[in-house]
């Protein structure tokens, strides 16, 4: 079964506001073992003239993966995250996150095309401060499969 | 940031996958979805087995670039396709990603274009990735 056309163009309710965490930042540097200690140690992030530690670069997915999921699991949409394969990211950022932003990101649907019975849908995402201030602009497309029958 | 002069060639950087690196990503970003940690679940969605996230691959081409750029905040833009997945088997010694770099140009508002070859097993994991860097020092 293919999407509907219709959900190009629609834009999901922006995520529940998130303050990021130093934890979190370091959490996610050890992860992919991204030792600089600008994610890791405050005094050293203010020095290199930082507001406080830095995320490495793809860190925003963390944010933009909760508006994904939640765009995939609204009944409308209705994907099962299992069923789909994720086919390209970009990020085009303002500045890094930094712990102690407030942040919530807004999903759009760009595009949408079936081909072979696989759905390519493209989303763009905005991560923002409470301020309204942008940080990064994180674009998703993500390959659909409908599984077969019986799986 | 010298070396980053047009037509230069930067890498290798490799890097080891193991389940317990997904594990942990998965901790870390929130991306639980099964194919990244059952072959089960992996192989009825039709892959060979346990697939590494894109976005982990996607990180460790990032954290090759900042490596040769000196600068762990560099990177102002970052495109990659998906293009073959990183098939992480369940043993010591998991898969091993590499990272090449080719200089595209340097403009003088400090903006410098790397484009990236990513591959697993001779394989190219990513496609048409690329990173765009800007440096203050420039």
């Amino acid at each position: 079964m293919s999407l509907d056309p219709g959900l190009v163009g629609r834009v999901s309710p922006p995520t529940p506001l998130v303050a990021v965490s130093r934890a979190q930042i370091a959490a996610f540097a050890d992860a992919i073992g991204a030792s600089d200690r600008v994610h890791h140690d405050a005094e050293i992030a203010r020095s290199a003239g930082h507001a406080d530690v830095v995320a490495p670069t793809t860190f925003p997915i963390v944010v933009a993966f909760a508006a994904l999921e939640a765009f995939l699991a609204d009944p409308e949409v209705g994907i099962e995250l299992r069923n789909v394969v994720h086919a390209g990211q970009r990020f085009a950022a303002t500045r890094p996150v930094t712990a102690g932003d407030v942040v919530s990101a807004v999903l759009r649907v760009e595009s949408l095309r079936t081909i072979a019975g696989t759905d390519i849908i493209g989303t763009c995402t905005d991560i923002t401060t409470a301020q309204g201030e942008h940080i990064c602009t994180a674009s998703a497309t993500v390959a659909h499969r409908t599984p077969e029958p019986g799986t | 940031m010298s070396k980053l002069v047009a037509g230069a060639a930067l890498g290798p950087e490799q890097f080891r996958v193991r389940r317990a690196d997904l594990i942990r990503y998965a901790a870390a970003s929130g991306d639980f979805n099964p194919i990244h940690w059952s072959d089960r679940v992996a192989r009825a969605a039709g892959l060979p087995g346990v697939i590494a996230h894109g976005m982990y691959t996607m990180a460790l081409a990032a954290r090759a670039v900042t490596t040769w750029s000196g600068d762990p905040t560099s990177i102002q833009d970052f495109a990659v396709r998906f293009t073959k997945p990183v098939v992480v088997p369940d043993d010591d010694d998991g898969a091993l990603v590499e990272v090449l770099g080719l200089v595209k140009d340097a403009d003088e508002d400090g903006r410098t274009r790397i484009d990236l070859t990513v591959t697993c097993d001779g394989q190219r994991v990513l496609g048409m990735a690329g990173a765009t860097l800007v440096t203050a020092d420039a």
